[in-house]
């Protein structure tokens, strides 16, 4: 049974079911639940980035009325153990002990040092403010750009040196392509660090009973098993009696999927306390205490040869972490992924990679929607235009000559990404429709003048998504790489349904429905689908890497084709005739002439409640569960290009985005509504990070951008209409063939907008090669190369 | 986030709210649209013993023209204000002024009058207050008095309000027929705070300026009057784009530009010249204000 069944659930348009519920405000997050006899949590944050802690003197605090406790670290300690970010991918990688609250000195500004458990939050603030602690502030490794300085300061001063990891990649002669180059195009393009602001803070409510030892753990998060794994070992319990809870769940972006030192603290105070604890981040411990991301200073070359075609990469990245390597995947994923897509979607022959990576006394970084592409991605997309420029080629004709093509692959190219079922050309012939290229070069070159420059900019991508077990397994990470799908049959013919994946708003929930629908011939209406709780659904990956569709997709269908089996088999004892000459449509079973015969519910309840009316020896398996891994490809590769039109004011040095375009190939999509809009909400995330998104540290490491009036979102008047459409190149080794899509809009919007401006700026014969493009940098870049000074 | 504990008081008459004031002084705190105090509040960026809410107090929630000036209450709202601008041309500035104040929601509780207590920097409201001439009018228990706008202003967000005193109306003197009026402000996004604004007019007869308001917000520590600007631009065609060009350079030089962590002192003092060329622009194309 093909997928691509005329009256195919899979392929259609279903608005979310649960957005009726969602926005008539009945979600339940976590932050809504409440216990009878709950405490409220404030931490006290480190104000400084680097110091010893000389002494905490918390009598005032916990005088304070209506104050339970303050806990510090020692407090933690019988119950909860620190933990180390290790990790066999990432050999010699430097990252310290972490803890719950901080043990003796503090390494970032935001870093919980107290935990204040009172009758409201407001109380715990007012106690919080009580609380003395003595301070001997040390320097602070505020700069990673000064990495090689001699008096640079160490974030951590037991360890050697400020270098998380270092690593070199190399293949093929990169040296050789270099010298036989026709041209070189060179960059270095800084990256500013930035977040992700999901709409609902983490938010945590975490009950012990006492009575058989169990942790309940209510949170916001993308993978609850993840993380009752690792809150089963901090906290010494089995992981049979921890379970955690993620109900809806609004915005995760990879910053919902750590371990947070201020979620295990909670976890242990209410091992403590025996009392339910509940903590809200608030939007300003937010900014500091979630994880941040994507700063680095990328240093490229690109060679090519008389042709014009791509011979050679030689990159250098300089990436900045944190006080600590995230645990437990670490910070230098990210670092990964910003080098091994680089020049991915090209043909080219050598590749040579040598990453530095920074500790800081910053907040910590990790990972963030499309981990590491975007970077890979910028850098790839400026060094192809300005390759096309300087042989006065057009930028879409250079890449579609460059492109790797379809009779190339399946392919492992030389930075060691297994490429396959991609669909550039495709892909960049639907986008020169859809912009109108020709009447939009024309708009570009007639609304030009003195005062306001247009620009169109264009960026093709590869992402890898659906991470197999390769990504982390071979670390000695635990991280699930398998997806599982359980199915019941209701008496009344409905479905009741579990799975290990995990819906964190990119709605999963909705597309596993038509899936399972499709498989077995069941309304999607008829099914039940619980997802995030760990004792009711099987182990898994929860939300990461895309994996929604590709991985728990491929379970649900196995799952709804084993129910589909049984349901038909018992409907062929029933109706005395062979199963493999009945359907089910529309919760009917129906006959090879297409007469109805039954229904889901009368079969249901024959088996439920009057057995006798089946062959004697018939145990009919009306649960079934399916468990889904991939057996080949580290990752499944995903393509697409995207266009941005933007206007640069050259007196302010604004940049507007005028119109957006992404054509996008994510194999079979599942439900196109859903796509599309995880894609616009991408490419808000890239625009954000083009044009106004900076995490700003001072020279001496203090956090300058704490509040959203500093730190700049896109908002709905910032952007532009964006225009989606798609080619469908199914993945060829799983059965539906949907690749991942959840990241795509992000993993090069922020490309296409730099090179906008870029072509814009190009007009004045300027560039510029940072982001966010702040208005001052427009105007320098612009000042730099115009004849005469602007006024 | 959570405030700090305070006492809450919602007085139904103006003598009510003075008597709060003189009892507490610095320790009280007017609550009126609270769209700048209420944030302030719960980052614990300002902690007073007690607010004082002036909503039920009627007197104050009057917005009313006289022949000679508009009487803008401390309880109007922003949203009240533009809605009336709009349909008023002459109190065009006001209108393209509110225009730029953060957001709707914002604007459909926050008030002009709250906007001048505070003093913000980057503030649209003291910056058309000082182009208009506008006076600002204090009360307490010991009695009530009238200042300029432009003596009102003396620092971030500081005024010459005394702890007892609070805002009860601004009052807006109605402009003659042959002033015309232009704003523009450069953000970084739609709503935020201005990094640099201009409020301008120019009275113009027989087609030459006879006399000039230039007031630039978000440059300084408050609003400031470019002086000479204003005397260079006097007697002047309106529409020369020459003049317009040297009293945009005149600016740069005139204005004391302060940087902000984001924003230099040197790309502010641009943003001051490409204002009053453009704001000069608007005014040469706008015809008399009935």
């Amino acid at each position: 049974m093909a997928p691509g069944r005329p009256t195919s659930e899979i392929g259609r348009p279903r608005p979310r079911s649960e957005a009726r519920r969602l926005i008539a405000g009945r979600g339940r997050y976590a932050g809504d639940e409440n216990r009878t006899d709950q405490l409220h949590a404030c931490f006290l944050r480190s104000p400084y980035p680097h110091a010893s802690i000389l002494k905490i003197d918390s009598e005032a605090a916990i005088a304070h009325p209506g104050v339970a406790a303050v806990l510090l670290w020692d407090d933690l300690a019988p119950v909860c153990k620190p933990w180390r970010t290790v990790s066999k991918a990432f050999p010699g990688l430097q990252s310290p002990d972490q803890y719950p609250l901080a043990c003796g000195r503090v390494s970032y500004q935001g870093e919980p040092v107290a935990l204040v458990l009172a009758r409201s939050r407001a109380v715990a603030e007012d106690a919080a403010e009580l609380i003395d602690v003595t301070y001997a502030p040390q320097p602070a490794m505020a700069d990673y750009r000064q990495w090689q300085n001699e008096d640079t300061p160490l974030a951590h001063p037991e360890l050697k040196d400020n270098i998380a990891w270092s690593c070199d990649i190399v293949e093929g002669d990169v040296d050789k392509a270099f010298a036989a180059a026709a041209l070189v195009v060179e960059d270095e393009i800084v990256f500013t660090r930035h977040t992700g602001v999901p709409l609902e803070p983490r938010s945590i409510l975490a009950e012990f009973d006492e009575t058989n030892g169990g942790l309940s753990v209510r949170i916001s998060h993308q993978m609850p098993h993840q993380l009752q794994l690792h809150l089963a070992d901090f906290l010494h319990l089995p992981m049979s009696l921890v379970r955690v809870t993620t109900g809806d769940v609004g915005g995760g972006f990879g910053i919902k999927m750590h371990v947070y030192s201020d979620e295990v603290a909670i976890c242990a105070a209410a091992r403590l306390m025996q009392r339910p604890i509940k903590f809200v981040a608030d939007r300003i411990e937010s900014m500091v205490a979630d994880v941040h991301a994507r700063e680095h200073v990328v240093r490229a070359r690109m060679a090519l040869d008389a042709s014009g075609h791509i011979t050679a990469f030689d990159i250098h990245d300089l990436h900045g972490l944190g006080a600590y390597s995230v645990y437990p995947r670490s910070s230098t994923m990210e670092t990964l992924m910003a080098l091994r897509p680089i020049g991915a979607a090209y043909h080219y022959n050598a590749y040579r990679a040598r990453a530095d990576v920074i500790l800081q006394n910053k907040s910590i970084t990790g990972q963030y929607r499309s981990v590491g592409h975007p970077i890979a991605t910028t850098v790839t997309e400026r060094l192809v235009d300005r390759a096309a420029h300087a042989l006065g080629l057009d930028p879409l004709e250079f890449r579609r000559a460059n492109y790797v093509r379809p009779q190339d692959m399946p392919m492992t190219n030389p930075a060691g990404l297994r490429l396959l079922d991609l669909s550039h050309e495709a892909c960049l012939d639907r986008l020169v429709e859809l912009i109108d290229y020709t009447g939009t070069k024309a708009k570009v070159a007639s609304e030009s003048n003195e005062r306001k420059l247009l620009g169109l900019g264009f960026a093709a991508f590869v992402e890898m998504t659906a991470s197999g077990a390769e990504a982390y397994g071979r670390a000695g990470v635990q991280v699930a790489a398998v997806d599982s799908v359980s199915l019941m049959l209701e008496p009344d013919g409905s479905l009741k349904a579990s799975a290990s994946v995990c819906e964190i708003g990119q709605g999963i929930g909705q597309g596993l429905r038509q899936i399972i629908a499709q498989g077995i011939g069941i309304s999607p209406a008829l099914i039940a689908l619980s997802l995030g709780d760990t004792a009711t659904s099987p182990h898994g990956g929860g939300a990461w890497s895309s994996r929604g569709a590709a991985i728990g997709g491929e379970a649900a269908w196995g799952a709804a084709l084993k129910l589909r089996n049984e349901i038909l088999n018992v409907a062929g004892a029933l109706l005395q005739c062979a199963p493999d000459t009945l359907d089910i449509v529309c919760n009917v079973i129906t006959d090879a002439s297409g007469a109805q015969r039954t229904t889901l519910r009368e079969l249901a309840e024959t088996v439920y409640f009057r057995g006798y009316e089946l062959p004697k020896d018939m145990q009919p398996q009306l649960s079934v569960a399916h468990s889904y891994r991939r057996g080949q490809d580290a990752a499944i590769p995903t393509n697409g290009i995207q266009a941005s039109l933007v206007e640069v004011d050259t007196e302010t040095g604004l940049v507007r985005c005028l119109k957006h375009w992404v054509v996008e190939d994510c194999g079979r999509i599942i439900n196109p509504l859903m796509v599309d809009e995880q894609i616009r909400g991408g490419v808000a995330q890239g625009i954000g990070a083009a044009l106004f998104e900076a995490c700003r540290y001072d020279a001496e490491g203090q956090y300058l951008t704490g509040t959203l009036a500093d730190y700049l979102l896109p908002m709905a008047g910032e952007m532009p209409d964006i225009v989606i459409a798609h080619v469908e190149t199914p993945y060829s080794g799983s059965a539906i063939g949907a690749k991942g899509a959840g990241e795509a809009g992000t993993c090069a919007a922020g490309a296409a907008v730099l090179n906008a401006i870029n072509d814009a700026l190009a007009r004045r014969g300027a560039s510029l090669s940072e982001t966010p493009a702040t208005p001052q940098l427009v105007l320098h870049a612009l000042d730099n190369t115009a004849p005469e000074p602007l006024r | 986030m959570k405030p700090a504990p305070f006492a809450y008081c919602a007085p139904d008459s103006l003598d009510e709210a003075l008597a709060l004031l003189a009892e507490h002084g610095e320790d009280a705190q007017i609550l009126a649209g609270g769209q700048s105090l209420v944030p302030m509040l719960a980052l614990r960026m300002a902690s007073p013993s007690i607010i004082v809410d002036i909503n039920r107090i009627t007197k104050l929630q009057h917005l009313e023209e006289t022949g000679e000036a508009l009487l803008v209450g401390a309880c109007v709202r922003h949203a009240e204000l533009l809605r009336y601008a709009l349909l008023h041309p002459r109190w065009r500035l006001i209108a393209d002024a509110l225009d730029e104040v953060a957001h709707p929601g914002i604007r459909n509780r926050g008030t002009p009058c709250g906007s001048l207590a505070l003093a913000d920097p980057a503030a649209e409201a003291p910056a058309f207050a000082i182009a208009l001439g506008a006076e600002i009018v204090l009360a307490s228990t010991r009695g009530e008095r009238r200042v300029p706008a432009e003596a009102f202003f003396l620092g971030i967000y500081e005024t010459a309000r005394e702890p007892d005193e609070m805002i009860v109306a601004v009052s807006f003197p109605v402009p003659y027929p042959d002033w015309r009026f232009g704003f523009e402000e450069i953000a970084r996004r739609k709503g935020d705070y201005a990094i640099a604004g201009l409020c301008a007019g120019l009275r113009v007869e027989h087609e030459r300026i006879a006399e000039a308001r230039f007031v630039f917000f978000g440059v300084g520590d408050y609003p400031v009057r470019a002086l000479q600007a204003e005397d260079m631009l006097a007697g002047g065609d309106p529409t020369d784009t020459d003049l317009h060009s040297a009293v945009a350079t005149a600016t740069m030089d005139e204005i004391d530009v302060s940087g902000s962590v984001e924003y230099d002192a040197a790309y502010k003092r641009r943003l001051v010249g490409v204002l009053a060329r453009r704001v000069l622009g608007q005014l040469a194309a706008t015809g008399e204000v009935t």
